[in-house]
C-alpha cells in the first residue's frame, strides 16, 4: 500500500488587495491557484521527486504533505490518515511524529539562539519523550561530532547546518521526510556529501523521501519516480530512466533540452520560447499550450487528463 | 561501536558574551565605555544612597532650618555647617536630596520601561504571530494612542488614577501611578518593533519546523520567536529609559508626579526653579545637571547599542 | 596573439579582520581576450566574486588590493580611484549581477536609464541615444522594444529584467563585461535564453566576458576557457573542454566527479572529504592538501607553482583522468 496518497489536491491563495483598495480601484478579488488537481502516490521506502520551475507549486505541495498548509480541496493521506480532517488527537500526534521536513535554507531553519542539542531533540522533547544521549547519537549518525552538541548554529557551515537539520528530522524516528530543495543552497561538493548522507540514512532507517527540487541532475540521481509540475499541475510522472530517455510531455522535453549539460561544450540549443505565465490568470486548456511547439486547438480548449502510456502517466492530448 | 567520546563542556553564556562581537565593539568605543561608566556610577550612587548621603533629607529630625540656603562649599553663617552642594530653603543637603531623588527617578524609569516592555512585547508577539483581527485591533489601538503626545497620555492616566484612589493612599500610590502612566504611554514602540520582527521571524523555516512537530503557538512565540526579537527590544528599552526618566521629571516638574515627600529629580527641579532668580542657583542647577548627565549617558549608550546591533543603520 | 582586453597579474586582495589578515584572493593571474568568455568557477568562499569586484573597483572597505596589477586594454587600472574608476566602470566595463533589481533604478523608466548611460559615455545626442536604446532592447530580445522603453523595472519578469540589465551593460559599448552569477536566480528555461544571449553578443561584438558562476553546467555551455578557484587561489586554468573532461588538478577532478550528472547510474556520488578551509585558516603549502588523496610532504610545505594557461597549480597533475 502506498505510504502517501495525494488525491485531486488543490490549493488556492487569496492574493487580493485589501478591501478598501478593491473598493476604490473597482477590482474584484484575485486568486492564485498554486496547486491544481494533483494526484500521485508515494510507495514506502522509495524516493518520489517533484520537479518544476518557480511557480510550479512544488513547495506548496510539500507544505500540504506535512500539514503546514491546509488543502483547498482534495486530500493528502499519510498511512491512511488525512491530517486535515482527522479529529482523533492521538492519531494526529502519531502521524505528526512520522512526518518530518528538511528545508532549503540551512541558515533560516535553525533557531540561532538555541544550542544544537536542544534543536535536535526538540521533536522528541516537546512530546515529553526520552532524550537521553539522543542528540549525541544523531550527530554521529549525520557525520558530525559529539562535541558539536553544545555549540550554536552560527559556528557551522551551510553543509554542516543541513546535517543538523537532518539530525533533527530523524529525532522522532519518522517514516516520511519531505525534503524541500535540500541542497540548492549548497556548493557542489557539499551537495554530494549531503545527498550521499540522505541515501545512506534512507537505507539504514527505511525512510521514504518526497524530494522537491528544480535541479534535474539531483532528481535523476536520487529519485525512484519523478513527477513534473508546470503551473501547479502534474504534467508527467515516470521513473527516471523513462523520463530522461523518452520524455513524453512537450514541457518535460523542453526542460530537459534547456538544462545545462556538463558535456555541452559550445552547444547551440535553440532556447525555449517565452516564460512561465502568470498563475493568477493561467492559460485556458492545457497551461503549457502558449509555449508548446505542437499545440493544437484542442489544447487551448480542454485541459488534458492524466493518461497511462506504458507505465508513464502524462497529461497531454497529443503524447503517445 | 567506538568508545563513547567524553563530551566537552559547552561554552557558558558568559564566556560567549565575552567573545561576542558586541563586547568587542564595546571595548573599541570610548563613548560607549564612558557613558556606561557614568550610568554605572549613578546607578550605584542611587542604590546605595542611604550609605553615601551625609544626611537623610527626609528625616525631619536631622534637619536644621537654620541651615537653609547655605551656598555650596561655604560654611553656613549661623551654624558654621558646610555642605558640598549647599542646602535648600529647609536646610536639606542638596547632595543628599539628589542621591535620594535619583533613586526615585531611576526606580520609576526602570519600572515604567519594564512594564511597557512586558506589555508591548506580549501584544507585539501576539499581533505579529496571530495576525487577522487580533492584530488589527491591537495595532489600531496603538496607532490611536500614538496620535496623542505621550506626556498627555501619562497625565490623563495619572489624573484618572488620582481620582479613583482614596485620599489617604494618594501619596503612597503616587509613585505606582506614575509608573503605570509612563509605562502605558510607552508600550506602543515595543509592540510595533516586536510585531515587525515577529512577522519576519515567523516565516523563517525554524518556526515552520516547530509548527510541523505540533508545538503550540504559545510555545513557539515564547521559546522560538521571543529570543530572536530581543535585540531591537534592548535598544528601544535603553532609549526608552532615558525618555522615561525625562517624562517622570516633566510630570513631577508639572506637579503631577512624585510628591514633595518623596521627591524625584523632577520635583527637586520644580522646587529649585522658585529660587533661581533670588540668587540661590544651586538648588536648581545641581539636580538639573544630574538629570542631564543621567539622561544623556543612557541615551548615548542606547545609540551605541543600536549601531552595534544593526550595522546597516549606521 | 592579440593583446588581451583584461589582464590580471598576481592579484591579491586582503581584508584586515579582528582575527588577523585574511586573503580572499591570493596571487591570481589570468587574461581575457576580445570575444572570449572566461568562466571563473569555484565554491562559496573561493574568492571568485571578490576578484571581479577588484577589477571594477567595487571592493567594500576594509577589503583592498594588496598586491598585483590589473590592466585593461593596455591601461593599468588597479590604482584608479573615485571619478576615474566610475567613468571606466560605465564606459569600458559593463556589469551584470545575480539580482537584476540591484542594477536598475526602480524609479526610472528603463529607456531613460539606457539613454542616460549612453549620453554620459558616448559622444552622441539625445535623439540618437533614444534611438539606440530601442535598438539595444531589441538586440537583447525584448518584444515590443519601442513601447517597453517607457516601462519601469518592476513591470518586467525576472528573465526580461536580466535582459534589460544586459542591454544596460552593453549600451556604452564596453570592451569587457563582468557577469557575476547572472543566471543563478532564474529558471532553467530562462537561464538557457540568457546564456544564448550572452554568447551571441560576445561573438557579434567581440566583447570579452568574465562569467563568474558556481554552476559547472553553465560553465560547460557558455565559456571558452575556465579558471577554477580554490581558497582564493587559482587551481587550474585552461580551455573549458580540457579542464572539464581531463582535469589536471585533483580538486577540479573531485568537483566534477561530485556533480550528480557525472555519477549517473552510480548509487553514491563521488565525495571530496572535508570542506574548503576558512580564509583565516588556509593550510600551508597547497591549500587543497588536507583533502587531496595524492598529497605528499612536498604539498604540505612548499607553495605550489603559479599557473599559466592549460596548467594546474599542482605538483602532481593528473595525467589522463577522464570524468565525463
Amino acid at each position: 500500500m502506498a505510504l502517501v496518497k495525494v488525491k485531486n489536491l488543490s490549493r488556492v491563495f487569496d492574493v487580493s488587495k485589501p478591501w478598501l483598495n478593491r473598493v476604490i480601484e473597482r477590482r474584484s478579488k484575485a486568486f492564485l491557484t498554486a496547486v491544481s488537481e494533483v494526484d500521485f502516490d508515494v510507495e514506502p521506502r522509495s524516493t518520489y521527486a517533484l520537479v518544476g520551475e518557480s511557480g510550479s507549486g512544488k513547495s506548496t505541495i510539500g507544505k500540504m504533505l506535512v500539514g503546514l498548509l491546509k488543502p483547498t480541496s482534495g486530500v493528502v493521506e499519510i498511512e491512511g490518515i488525512d491530517l486535515a480532517s482527522e479529529t482523533d488527537a492521538a492519531k494526529i500526534d502519531a502521524i505528526r511524529s512520522d512526518i518530518q521536513m528538511i528545508f532549503q535554507d540551512p541558515y533560516a531553519s535553525l533557531n540561532p539562539r538555541w544550542r544544537v542539542k536542544d534543536i535536535i531533540v526538540e521533536p522528541v522533547a516537546s512530546r515529553g519523550g526520552n532524550t537521553e544521549g539522543l542528540s549525541e547519537r544523531l550527530l554521529e549518525q549525520v557525520g558530525l561530532s559529539v562535541q558539536d552538541a553544545g555549540k550554536f548554529p552560527h559556528e557551522f557551515s551551510g553543509g554542516q547546518r543541513q546535517r543538523i537539520c537532518i539530525a533533527r528530522a530523524l529525532a522522532s524516528e519518522p517514516n516520511l521526510i519531505v525534503c524541500d530543495e535540500p541542497t540548492s543552497a549548497l556548493d557542489v561538493s557539499v551537495q554530494a556529501q549531503v545527498l550521499n548522507l540522505m541515501s545512506d540514512l534512507k537505507d539504514d532507517f527505511g525512510l521514504t523521501y518526497v524530494l522537491i527540487s528544480h535541479d534535474l541532475t539531483v532528481v535523476r540521481h536520487m529519485a525512484d519516480k519523478i513527477g513534473v509540475l508546470y503551473l501547479g499541475r502534474l504534467v508527467e510522472e515516470a521513473a527516471p530512466e523513462d523520463l530522461f530517455e523518452t520524455p513524453k510531455h512537450p514541457y518535460t522535453q523542453m526542460l530537459l533540452e534547456a538544462a545545462p549539460q556538463m558535456d555541452g561544450f559550445g552547444r547551440e540549443v535553440l532556447p525555449p520560447e517565452g516564460e512561465i505565465p502568470d498563475p493568477i490568470t493561467p492559460p485556458s486548456g492545457c497551461a503549457f499550450h502558449p509555449r508548446c511547439p505542437i499545440a493544437q486547438d484542442v489544447c487551448k480548449r480542454d485541459r488534458p487528463a492524466m493518461r497511462q502510456i506504458n507505465g508513464i502517466r502524462v497529461a497531454c492530448h497529443l503524447a503517445e | 561501536m567506538s568508545d563513547f567520546p567524553i563530551p566537552v563542556k559547552p561554552k557558558s553564556r558568559f564566556r560567549l558574551a565575552l567573545e561576542s562581537d558586541l563586547f568587542y565593539t564595546f571595548k573599541r568605543s570610548p563613548v560607549a565605555m564612558v557613558s556606561a561608566a557614568v550610568v554605572l556610577v549613578l546607578v550605584l550612587a542611587a542604590v546605595f544612597a542611604p550609605l553615601i548621603a551625609p544626611t537623610n533629607p527626609f528625616n525631619p529630625a536631622s534637619l536644621n532650618l537654620m541651615n537653609g540656603f547655605t551656598p555650596p562649599m561655604a560654611p553656613n553663617a549661623f551654624t558654621g555647617d558646610s555642605f558640598l552642594l549647599g542646602t535648600d530653603d529647609q536646610g536639606r543637603d542638596v547632595f543628599s536630596t539628589i542621591l535620594y531623588g535619583m533613586r526615585i527617578s531611576l526606580f520609576v524609569g526602570v519600572a515604567a520601561v519594564f512594564f511597557a516592555m512586558v506589555f508591548g512585547i506580549t501584544l507585539g508577539l501576539i499581533s505579529g504571530y496571530v495576525g487577522g483581527w487580533t492584530e488589527t485591533i491591537i495595532m489600531r489601538t496603538a496607532d490611536v494612542q500614538l496620535t496623542f503626545p505621550s506626556i498627555l497620555v501619562a497625565m490623563l492616566i495619572f489624573g484618572v488614577a488620582k481620582g479613583v484612589t482614596p485620599v489617604e493612599y494618594r501619596d503612597q500610590m503616587a509613585i505606582w501611578v506614575l509608573i503605570l502612566a509612563i509605562g502605558l504611554s510607552d508600550w506602543v514602540q515595543f509592540a510595533r518593533v516586536v510585531r515587525g520582527a515577529t512577522l519576519v521571524e515567523k516565516n523563517k523555516e525554524y518556526v515552520q519546523a516547530a509548527r510541523l512537530i505540533g508545538r503550540k503557538p504559545g510555545a513557539i512565540m515564547l521559546r522560538h520567536i521571543l529570543p530572536n526579537v530581543l535585540s531591537p527590544v534592548l535598544v528601544i528599552a535603553t532609549i526608552s529609559l532615558a525618555l522615561a526618566i525625562i517624562a517622570e521629571a516633566t510630570l513631577s516638574f508639572l506637579g503631577v508626579g512624585a510628591p514633595p515627600t518623596q521627591p524625584s529629580l523632577g520635583t527637586l527641579i520644580r522646587i529649585g526653579q522658585g529660587f533661581l532668580f533670588s540668587g540661590e542657583w544651586w538648588i536648581l542647577l545641581f539636580p538639573a545637571a544630574t538629570l542631564l548627565v543621567l539622561a544623556l549617558s543612557v541615551n548615548l549608550l542606547g545609540d551605541w547599542l543600536r549601531d552595534a546591533l544593526n550595522p546597516r543603520l549606521r | 596573439m592579440a593583446d588581451p582586453v583584461l589582464s590580471i597579474r598576481d592579484l591579491s586582495v586582503e581584508i584586515p579582520t579582528r582575527h588577523g589578515i585574511v586573503r580572499p584572493v591570493d596571487g591570481v593571474s589570468y587574461d581575457i581576450q576580445a570575444g572570449e568568455i572566461l568562466g571563473i568557477v569555484g565554491e562559496s568562499g573561493a574568492g571568485k566574486s571578490m576578484a571581479g569586484n577588484a577589477v571594477i573597483g567595487l571592493l567594500t572597505p576594509p577589503a583592498h588590493i594588496s598586491k598585483g596589477e590589473i590592466w585593461l586594454n593596455g591601461q593599468r587600472i588597479d590604482h584608479l580611484k573615485g571619478d576615474a574608476m566610475r567613468r571606466l566602470r560605465g564606459k569600458e566595463i559593463g556589469m551584470v549581477f545575480q539580482d537584476p533589481l540591484t542594477s536598475l533604478n526602480p524609479l526610472l523608466r528603463i529607456g531613460d536609464q539606457l539613454t542616460e548611460t549612453m549620453l554620459t559615455h558616448l559622444p552622441i545626442g539625445r535623439a540618437e541615444a533614444e534611438k539606440r536604446a530601442v535598438a539595444a532592447l531589441e538586440e537583447v530580445g525584448i518584444p515590443g522594444a519601442a513601447e517597453r522603453v517607457n516601462s519601469y523595472p518592476h513591470e518586467f519578469s525576472g528573465g526580461m529584467r536580466q535582459r534589460v540589465v544586459i542591454a544596460l551593460a552593453l549600451c556604452a559599448e564596453p570592451s569587457l563585461i563582468i557577469a557575476d552569477e547572472p543566471t543563478t536566480a532564474l529558471d532553467v528555461s530562462v537561464q538557457a535564453q540568457i546564456i544564448a544571449l550572452l554568447r551571441r553578443l560576445c561573438r557579434d561584438r567581440g566583447t570579452a566576458v568574465m562569467l563568474i558562476t558556481h554552476d559547472m553546467g553553465v560553465i560547460a555551455e557558455a565559456t571558452d576557457r575556465v579558471a577554477v578557484m580554490y581558497a582564493g587561489r587559482l587551481a587550474e586554468l585552461g580551455p573549458v573542454r580540457d579542464v572539464l573532461t581531463h582535469p589536471q588538478h585533483p580538486y577540479t577532478h573531485g568537483l566534477m566527479a561530485s556533480t550528480p550528472l557525472a555519477s549517473q547510474g552510480k548509487s553514491r556520488l563521488h565525495q571530496i572529504p572535508g570542506a574548503m578551509p576558512r580564509l583565516d585558516a588556509v593550510p600551508d603549502g597547497c591549500a587543497f592538501n588536507p583533502r587531496c588523496p595524492y598529497a605528499t610532504e612536498k604539498c604540505r610545505q612548499a607553495p605550489v607553482p603559479r599557473v599559466s594557461n592549460g596548467q594546474a597549480a599542482c605538483w602532481y597533475p593528473l595525467v589522463d583522468e577522464k570524468v565525463i
